[in-house]
């Protein structure tokens, strides 16, 4: 078990699928020599060479068709969106092209490949540069959508990514770059659609994803303080999205708090309390309660960003509310 | 003018042709030249029969139609070896059939039945045969040569020497993927190459009045180190040599052309459209020189006998008799089809 932050073990996941099979490559725009402008792809250019690892120019559209006609014709491409924010100038290839070829082709094109990108606030980068656009991803059929909050998290999800037959959007949360975790040797291979229980009480039902994990287990903390324990269920994916481990817990607590990174309208939260309000209404005990972001694009300045995203304290508020 | 690596006929499209009976330069074996003439034959039988179905009402959504463009998609796809790829757009039906996807399977998806290319989940827009290698009609203006290019990326990484042959139209030169993908491509030196018909008219606005130079593609291509090439696309022995040449260099390791090729489509743009804005002048003398007709007349001139040639015809008009009857014959898809197939495991479910 070595301990490593989440931008190494991203370089680690990509490194490993590369080992592992010949017809995985990564494209995109300072991918190579430069290691990519978060430094999440450092090693990979030395280690594969410049036939597996290519740079790009600033052209998005031309970085996610590539992807899409060479996983079409046997590779499994791994490209990078610098920024998720940039998805907004290639969103056609996504979710016109990469998303229904599959299905308007009646099964006829499969096309294995994982979309990275760095996803979310707190870097103070202002509002083009900080989205959360995980439910962007969630409203298209056809595009798998992952988001790990641990670095051991990033090698096994990662891997499970690039292995699945359907494109996967992998939204690495950029604030948690410089994190630390633990991540044991040798490969790591998760599952998509696997929700993890982070931490176990009785009392509330929390559920997160990426950076708002840490927040919601520091406002669990917190809590139990106040001798409320409270599971924290880590998502990791939403597409599919393990409705089992959510559902489950809420029959055990009977209250339910999303913690969501999004701005409100539409965010993965309200897709979650929709399902828990239809299939398990008996079992709540109190109102389904989101923490979001406001309905607002993310300020720069630090105190701004800071008081927009959903902190501790709001977490904890929000748990209150559900259970008062 | 005098830098274009000008391959039309003398004095361009709008005089004559080439001389009717001089084989051109570059010109195929005979036996490849009567497939020619076969391909644009079916297409455009299949098409005007397409277009009655629409008036029938068994034809249902939208459709565009190649008619007068045969002359592009014949050319190429007899210059192109099985294993290369096509991708192409919602004007696809000709591409598509050229690459050899059965005429009953592709018109039964127009109308929306199960014996369908794609059982119906398509639709005109997006015909797709990938055992034929046509890997798809793209229905959003540029996208596809950006796919192709990974197409192309792909059969270099894998040293396979398969081409990826890009077809769109004119309005697509003006559009950003476009640009992207010829600099991707002329960067990364790829095995692609990007076949503009220009039909002078994009949807219902003059292409020359919508784009700042005269030649919509062959103009763009020093932007990006690369040689105009324009072409007569009504000249289906100049498409072919111009395809040959692409296809040789792309295949040699020189990288991508970007070809235009001057064409006119008889129609209007889409289904809906009748194409009364355009001058009618311009339209007779593009009709005047319809591909097919043009064709037929070089190929007697260079002995093919004229029995030959009217088997060819006949035959046509029963494939595309007996492709209509299979498809009506076909039952509409099965419900179940609705959610299957968003996923490799065949289902769409996004829970678990």
């Amino acid at each position: 078990m070595a301990e490593m932050t989440y931008r190494d073990a991203v370089a680690r996941g990509i490194a490993q699928e590369m080992e592992r099979d010949p017809s995985v490559v990564l494209v995109g725009e300072d991918v190579g020599s430069a290691g990519g402008v978060f430094k999440a792809t450092v090693g990979v250019f030395d280690r594969f060479g410049p036939d597996r690892v290519v740079d790009t120019p600033i052209s998005e559209q031309a970085i996610l068709g590539a992807a899409m006609g060479a996983a079409m014709t046997g590779l499994r491409p791994i490209a990078e969106i610098m920024f998720s924010d940039f998805f907004a100038v290639c969103w056609d290839i996504v979710a016109n092209e990469i998303a229904k070829t599959r299905y308007m082709t009646n099964g006829q094109v499969s096309l294995p490949l994982v979309i990275r990108s760095a996803n979310g606030g707190g870097a103070r980068f202002g509002a083009q540069h900080s989205q959360s656009v995980e439910n962007w991803a969630m409203a298209i059929p056809g595009l798998k959508v992952v988001a790990p909050s641990t670095p051991r998290d990033v090698v096994g999800l990662l891997a499970a990514a690039v292995r699945d037959p359907d494109p996967v959007l992998f939204f690495e949360q950029k604030s948690l770059y410089p994190a630390k975790g633990d991540v044991p040797e040798g490969e790591i291979v998760d599952e998509l659609g696997t929700a993890v229980v982070r931490r176990h009480g009785k009392d509330a039902t929390v559920v997160a994803l990426a950076a708002m994990v840490p927040r919601a287990l520091e406002a669990a903390d917190r809590l139990a303080g106040e001798g409320v324990e409270v599971t924290v269920i880590d998502l990791r994916s939403l597409v599919p999205l393990d409705v089992t481990t959510v559902a489950t817990s809420v029959t055990e607590t009977g209250h339910l708090v999303t913690v969501e990174e999004n701005p409100r309208l539409c965010g993965w939260g309200a897709e979650v309390a929709s399902i828990v309000a239809e299939e398990r209404l008996f079992d709540l005990d109190g109102p389904i309660v989101r923490v979001t972001t406001p309905h607002v694009p993310l300020p720069a300045a630090d105190a701004l960003e800071d008081a927009a995203m959903p902190t501790v304290a709001r977490i904890v508020e929000g748990v209150r509310r559900s259970l008062q | 003018m005098t830098e274009l690596q000008d391959q039309r006929g003398r004095g361009g499209p709008a005089s004559a042709a080439r001389g009717i009976g001089t084989a051109p330069v570059g010109a195929a074996p005979i036996e490849v030249r009567t497939s020619i003439y076969k391909m644009m034959v079916e297409m455009r039988d299949f098409e005007k029969r397409a277009y009655d179905l629409f008036l029938q009402g068994l034809v249902k959504g939208t459709s565009h139609l190649g008619l007068g463009q045969e002359a592009v998609a014949a050319g190429f796809a007899a210059a192109m070896r099985p294993s290369d790829y096509t991708f192409a757009t919602y004007r696809g039906h000709n591409h598509t059939l050229a690459r050899g996807a059965p005429m009953a399977a592709v018109m039964a998806e127009l109308m929306g039945r199960q014996a369908g290319l794609m059982a119906g989940k398509g639709g005109s827009m997006h015909l797709t045969s990938v055992a034929h290698r046509m890997m798809g009609s793209y229905a959003i203006v540029g996208a596809h040569l950006t796919i192709a290019n990974g197409a192309a990326w792909s059969a270099k990484l894998r040293g396979t020497g398969e081409v990826a042959v890009c077809f769109f139209g004119d309005g697509t030169t003006n559009i950003g993927a476009f640009h992207e993908a010829l600099n991707l491509a002329a960067i990364w030196k790829l095995p692609v190459v990007f076949v503009c018909e220009n039909n002078r008219w994009m949807e219902y606005t003059p292409i020359s009045s919508v784009t700042a130079v005269a030649h919509p593609a062959a103009d763009r291509a020093r932007s990006y180190g690369l040689d105009p090439v324009l072409v007569d696309g009504n000249d289906a022995d100049a498409t072919y040599a111009a395809a040959s040449v692409a296809l040789e260099r792309a295949r040699a390791g020189a990288g991508p052309t970007l070809v235009e090729a001057e064409t006119y489509r008889h129609g209007g743009h889409s289904r809906a459209d009748p194409g009364k804005y355009r001058p009618e002048a311009e339209v007779q003398a593009w009709l005047a020189r319809d591909p097919i007709p043009l064709y037929r007349a070089r190929l007697a001139e260079s002995g093919v006998d004229e029995s030959v040639l009217r088997r060819i015809e006949e035959a046509a008009q029963s494939a595309v008799d007996a492709a209509s009857a299979e498809a009506a014959a076909s039952p509409p898809p099965d419900f179940s089809l609705v959610e299957a197939d968003v996923w490799a495991d065949g289902g769409s479910s996004w829970r678990r």
